[in-house]
This record gives C-alpha cells, structure tokens and sequence, in this order.
C-alpha cells in the first residue's frame, strides 16, 4: 500500500510537470492551430538560463526563477514574431516544419555555445522530506505538485473571467470575428505563446530540481512527452492537457514500479493509441457540431 | 458619414470590385442589392479592413480609414455585424455581448447597454447563460446584431441578415434593424433579399459583378423595372 501511494504521488510529480508544458502546446494550438514543436525546447531554454545566471552572476535562486520566466517569454515571442507570423496564412504544413526547424535550431545553437558535456542543474532544495502518515514525501515533490495545481486553476480563471482570457477564446474561434469587435489579434497570440513560454519556464526549475542534469536535448522528451498529453486530454483544450498530463505521469510511474521500467514509454505510447483509436479527439475534444 | 470612391479590390488575379463608389450619410439606411457573387460581402470586408483594396479611398466621419488596422475601426464608429452572423459559438450569449463591447472603457454605460440591447432582443436575455453555438439561426442573428450594438456603432454595416431564416423572423429581424435606425445608428445593408431591404431602405446601389449598375432612392428602385425583373422576382 505503501508502495502504491508513493508511485501515486510520484506519477503527480512527474504528471504535473507534463501538464504544465503541455498547457503551452495546447493553448498554442487552440489559436493558430500549430504544434509548436520548439516548445519542449524552451524547457531546455530556461534549464541553461539557470545555470548562466547561477554560474556567472552568482544569483540567489529566487531571482533565478523570475529571469528564467521572463527568459521563457522573450524567446517565446520572439519565436513567434520571426518564425511563425510571417506564416499565419500559409499552409499550416509550412509552420509545422518551421517549428521543427526552430527546435532544431535551439537544440544546436545550445550544442554550440554549452557543448554536448551536460552540466548540474545549479540548485538542490536541501529541505527534508514531509511525513503525512507513515508516507515520506520529498519537498520537491510538494511543492511541484502544489505549484503546479495553483498555476493550473489561475489559468483556467484567467481564461474563463480576464478580457484578456476571453479575447483569448474570441480569437481561437474566429479571427475575422475577433476583429471585428476590435480585439487586436496579433497581441492576442503573442499574450497566448507568452502565457505557455511562462508556464514552460516554471516547469524548467521544477524539471531541473527533479532531473538535475542539464544537456542541450533535455527539452526532447518532455517536451514529446507533454505533447502527447496536450492531445491524449484534447488538443486545444486546457483541462484536456492537464488530465494528459497527469494521467502520462500516473501511468508511467505506476508501469515502473509494477511491471518494468523498461515498458513505461510503451505503456504510456499504448495509451494514447487506444484513446485515440476510440476518442480521435482525445479525452476531453468535442465534436463540434454548431447550428447553422 | 462614409464616402467610398474608385475602390478597387483583387482576389490574385481576379478583379472582384471596379472602381466602386457610394456613400451613406448620416441618419439613413443604405443597401446594397445585388446576386450572389456581385461583390456585396468583399465591399464590406474592405470597409472592415479585413482584406485590402488595390486602389480608391474610404473615408469615415471625414477621416481616411483605409490604413487603419481592422481591430482599431470598432473605436470610430464603424462595426460589421458579418455573413452568417460568425457569432463565437462556445462562449455564452452574455459574454458574446461582452465581446460586442470590447473596446470600451465605460463600464457603467456597458452595463445599462446590455439592458438595451436585450430591449431589442428579449429572447437574448432568457438565453444569456447559454452557449451561443445552442441558439437557433434567427437567435444567432439578434446576437449577432446585439453584438455590434454594444460596440455603440455610429455606423452599423450587415451582410445578409436574412441569410436562412424563416419569412417571419426575416420580418422581424427587419422590423429590429429599422428601430436600431430610427434610435440613431445609421445602417448600410447588404442584401440578396433585394424586397425587404428596400422597403425599409432610403436609398439602395445595385451591384453586378463587382460594378455598381443602379443607384437612388429605394423607393424608386422597388419600382424600376430592371431591378423588378431581376431582383424582385415579379
């Protein structure tokens, strides 16, 4: 039982962290209709930041996390702004291999300026570890799962309640409409790619205090991973990335400790295809049909 | 209140609008008549900034509109209830009609325009928790319309507000646009249900392929034997 609770509580840890990079893919998505392949690499983005800023400033960790954030964001936007703008009325083919060629490209710049030799992430939260009846919970995990679930329900009040929210969802529906009601909906999607980049940057600090290995293809598999929730849950969808989220983490942690560490991808892989086979829009998609 | 001279719009290599020139003054209804495919829908896309013109002017309240961003337009006066009502089908009527005021900063007068607008329209207040995407085409179109009043157009401009409703809503919805007028918002409609927009019309521009054809007083136009034939079906 023991066991089984700890599993539980590190698929949350693990899951939360999904969920939150896969809120980026699935906001993104649900305005310009992209899968922003370069998202996962902002994750590395903000890992490297981390260290610069710790290694060569010698800055105290809660500085760190704000630069980190505010790094996330700017390269975010100005990813948008120069790859993906000029493309918007382009074949969405063309900015899905642009985002390919981005994600690339950071992979490789970060290859060049840090070498392939990773390097530590420079902060450890030296913290014991909380007992909650007889179970022994890391502080890291606490606090990325008390995080995460914080962001997560601040985001859905800012979508459901803020202007900028609802422009939010104006646009994803409909940009003529939008503009027609004079919401400006080029600062709508550069808000939308900030808000994801954000959140992608306060799940590099929780990355790298869970995996504190820092190389220039970390953003890779997270980053595959929490694609895979955002359209496990619903691509487009905000609840459906945070489910995603969880469910991948829940899955693989519970696949490691009952029947092979080896077999948790293809577990977590397996998922995705029975709901798709079953749900092609995923856990929380609709189907769409609207009176005409 | 809107002068359009000489304006010229392409789609690539199709010419879709020649040298079109109209304007709307203060206070009235103005319609636009014409087939499927005149360029009825292009003339007001070009008016909203949503597609460039090649060459012309527009100019709005004396002022030169043609550079100004589509998202900017709805501060001057100038809104479009568009073709198929596009309402944004998975938020509520309520926060539709929030979206209508977007641009404005007086909360207080916002809130007593959603009163207004459920005047207008009082099947929009029993359904304003309601997704719009629910409604029923001839509700769609009143949101629609209520939308854009929030915005408090000084000029309202409408694509096809007829377009699939029943003869009786289309009577009613009609009756609406001429209350909207005579509160004070001018109107420029356009139309393929050529009967009903000049009956509540004051003037009216017939439009064939991209070239206005006729022009007058609407009542005129009923009358004209030309556009009897080829409008009005009698």
């Amino acid at each position: 039982m023991t066991l089984f609770l700890n599993q539980l509580i590190n698929g949350l840890h693990v899951g939360s962290i999904y969920a939150l990079i896969a809120l980026g893919y699935t906001m993104v998505y649900g305005i310009v209709r992209l899968i922003n392949f370069a998202h996962g690499d902002i994750l590395m983005v903000g890992a490297y930041t981390a260290v610069v800023l710790t290694t060569m400033l010698g800055l105290p960790f809660p500085v760190v996390v704000v630069l980190v954030i505010l790094v996330c964001v700017l390269f975010g936007v100005l990813i948008e702004r120069i790859a993906y703008k000029p493309l918007r009325s382009s074949p969405r083919i063309s900015s899905l291999i642009t985002a390919i060629g981005v994600s690339m490209l950071l992979q490789n710049l970060a290859l060049l300026i840090f070498t392939p030799t990773p390097k530590p992430y420079p902060f450890s939260l030296n913290i014991p570890p909380l007992s909650i009846g007889g179970l022994q919970i890391g502080f890291t995990t606490v606090l990325t799962i008390v995080v995460s679930a914080a962001l997560m329900i601040l985001l859905q009040v800012l979508v459901a309640k803020s202007r900028a929210g609802k422009s939010m969802r104006a646009v994803s529906e409909d940009y003529d409409a939008a503009q027609l009601m004079g919401i400006n909906v080029n600062t709508t999607i550069t808000f939308t790619f900030a808000i994801g980049c954000a959140l992608a940057g306060i799940g590099s600090v929780l990355y790298g205090l869970a995996y504190p290995t820092v190389s220039p293809t970390l953003g890779s598999l997270p980053g595959l991973k929490a694609f895979i929730a955002a359209v496990l849950g619903g691509i487009g969808i905000i609840p459906g990335a945070m489910l995603g989220g969880l469910i991948m983490g829940l899955a693989e942690s519970l696949t490691k400790a009952y029947i092979s560490s080896r077999l948790s991808d293809a577990v977590v892989y397996g998922i995705l295809i029975v709901v798709l086979l079953f749900k092609p829009s995923g856990l929380l998609g609709r189907r769409t049909r609207e009176k005409v | 209140m809107l002068k359009v001279d000489q304006l010229n719009l392409y789609y690539g290599a199709i010419h879709a609008l020649h040298d079109i020139s109209f304007h709307v003054n203060e206070g009235e209804i103005v319609t636009l008549i014409g087939a499927n495919g005149a360029g009825k829908t292009s003339i007001l896309y070009a008016l909203s900034g949503l597609i460039p013109c090649k060459s012309g002017e527009i100019a709005f309240d004396g002022q030169d509109i043609r550079k100004v961003p589509a998202h900017q337009l709805v501060t001057l006066g100038l809104v479009q209830v568009p073709e198929g009502r596009r309402v944004f089908s998975r938020m509520t009527v309520m926060e539709n009609l929030e979206m209508g005021a977007f641009t404005r900063k007086d909360r207080q007068e916002v809130d007593r325009d959603f009163y207004m607008v459920f005047d207008h329209f009082p099947r929009l207040k029993e359904r304003r928790r309601q997704a719009a995407g629910t409604l029923s085409g001839g509700e769609q179109q009143m949101l629609a319309m209520g939308r854009a009043l929030m915005a408090r157009p000084k000029l309202m401009m409408m694509d096809e507000p007829s377009m699939g409703l029943s003869p009786i809503l289309v009577q009613e919805i009609f009756a609406i646009i001429r209350g909207i007028n005579a509160d004070g918002t001018t109107v420029l409609l356009v139309e393929q249900n050529a009967n009903m927009a000049l009956s509540i019309a004051h003037r009216a521009y017939v439009l064939e392929t991209g070239d206005i054809v006729k022009d007058g007083p609407a009542s005129a136009l009923l009358q004209d034997e030309d556009v009897k034939k080829a409008y009005l079906g009698t």
